[in-house]
């Protein structure tokens, strides 16, 4: 359970240019300084932006993570809804699940 | 010398990112409000605007997460998003440090705020910036509530910031105007997204323009969080405009939840 550090890499990511740099260059070898579990690091690297969001990614990282990753608004909202689907509830951090009933 | 103008207003990034998806009759309104504010702070005649934002990740992070943060610098940058996702050009914005120092010294008698001399602006100061203060030529002072990352600071102590903030506004030579800028109900960023607790809105709106300091403290979060949800937070933001503007009334002049903008878009101003 390393949530802390995919928000960590996410926050510089979409923060510090430098960062972003690297993430072009050599995602691995950046990736290798935030320590992760294997399904956590699977959910950045894809991405997947769903189990992201199950595994309690704050919204306000992950919706600039999936624009970087190019997924388009709409698909971001989808890929959300498709993770609970799959994964279930959320598992930590800010949100509990809220429902899913709104479709905008 | 104090302050001369304070309102409050949303921030929700799909306000300028997202507007092609709303009507243009609707948006008009919207933008005919923010207007109105923009022409009511320049009557005002202020020197500087003192933000107070709720920012998402930034600039502060759960390594070291200040409940109260006070820029300080002589200028800013923004937005730190994607300017084509935001619709907002990159800018630099002015500020006056040395004012913000004068502020921070005060609010720091009675709530113990941290400061930034370096200050990336998110869509939470860059969408109101960009219709109230559209050539970026008036000083900013931003101030941010943390809103995002739990545990949060009481929302009695919001209110507490407001009053210290008036209190360091009332101390300087400087003629400062004061907006909060936050959402009320609303589900950003989350597979809710869109989904808005009108009534729930409409009643803390009502308290909001009594300035009835009771009713605006008797949230608790958990509340907040069921019928308003994790973006119902930022109504720290209205709480502390309200305390900065205690024993004036305020007035609502735009209220409309549009589900695209995610928010109930709200402009919204106290006596001073």
């Amino acid at each position: 359970m390393s949530l802390y550090q995919v928000q960590k890499l996410i926050y510089r990511l979409n923060r510090d240019p430098h960062t972003r740099q690297r993430y072009e260059d050599d995602f691995e070898a950046l990736l290798e300084e935030y320590p992760m579990t294997a399904e956590e690091s699977r959910a950045v690297r894809e991405p997947d932006i769903g189990l992201l969001y199950v595994l309690g990614v704050n919204g306000q990282l992950l919706m600039h993570y999936a624009a970087l990753r190019g997924y388009p608004w709409n698909d971001y909202l989808e890929a959300m809804r498709e993770g609970v689907r799959r994964h279930g509830p959320v598992r930590a951090g800010l949100y509990a699940m809220v429902g899913g009933e709104a479709d905008r | 010398m104090s302050l001369v103008f304070a309102g409050a207003c949303s921030h929700a990034p799909g306000i300028t990112g997202r507007a092609d998806r709303v009507g243009r009759d609707r948006l008009a309104r919207l933008h005919a409000a923010f207007e109105r504010m923009r022409r009511a702070i320049e009557a005002a005649e202020p020197d500087a605007l003192l933000v107070v934002g709720a920012e998402h990740f930034a600039n502060f992070f759960m390594d070291n997460m200040p409940a109260y943060c006070i820029g300080m610098a002589d200028g800013y940058e923004g937005p730190i998003e994607d300017p084509d996702w935001l619709a907002i050009p990159r800018a630099a914005i002015p500020g006056d440090a040395d004012l913000s120092r004068r502020l921070i010294a005060e609010v720091l008698e009675e709530v113990d705020v941290s400061y930034a001399e370096e200050w990336k602006f998110d869509h939470g100061i860059m969408v109101p910036l960009h219709f109230l203060t559209p050539a970026y030529d008036l000083p900013v002072v931003p101030a941010n509530i943390n809103c995002q990352g739990p545990p949060l600071t009481p929302v009695h102590r919001a209110w507490a910031f407001g009053r210290a903030l008036r209190r360091a506004c009332d101390a300087v030579p400087e003629r400062i105007a004061m907006i909060g800028t936050g959402g009320i109900s609303h589900w950003p960023a989350t597979p809710d997204s869109g989904k808005i607790n009108e009534a729930w809105d409409r009643a803390f709106l009502d308290r909001f323009a009594a300035n009835d300091r009771d009713a605006l403290l008797s949230y608790s979060d958990t509340d907040t969080y069921r019928e308003a949800g994790q973006g119902g937070f930022e109504i720290r933001t209205f709480i502390a405009v309200a305390g900065a503007a205690y024993g004036a009334r305020g007035e609502i002049w735009h209220y409309d939840p549009i589900p695209d903008f995610a928010v109930g878009c709200t402009v919204a101003v106290m006596a001073t």
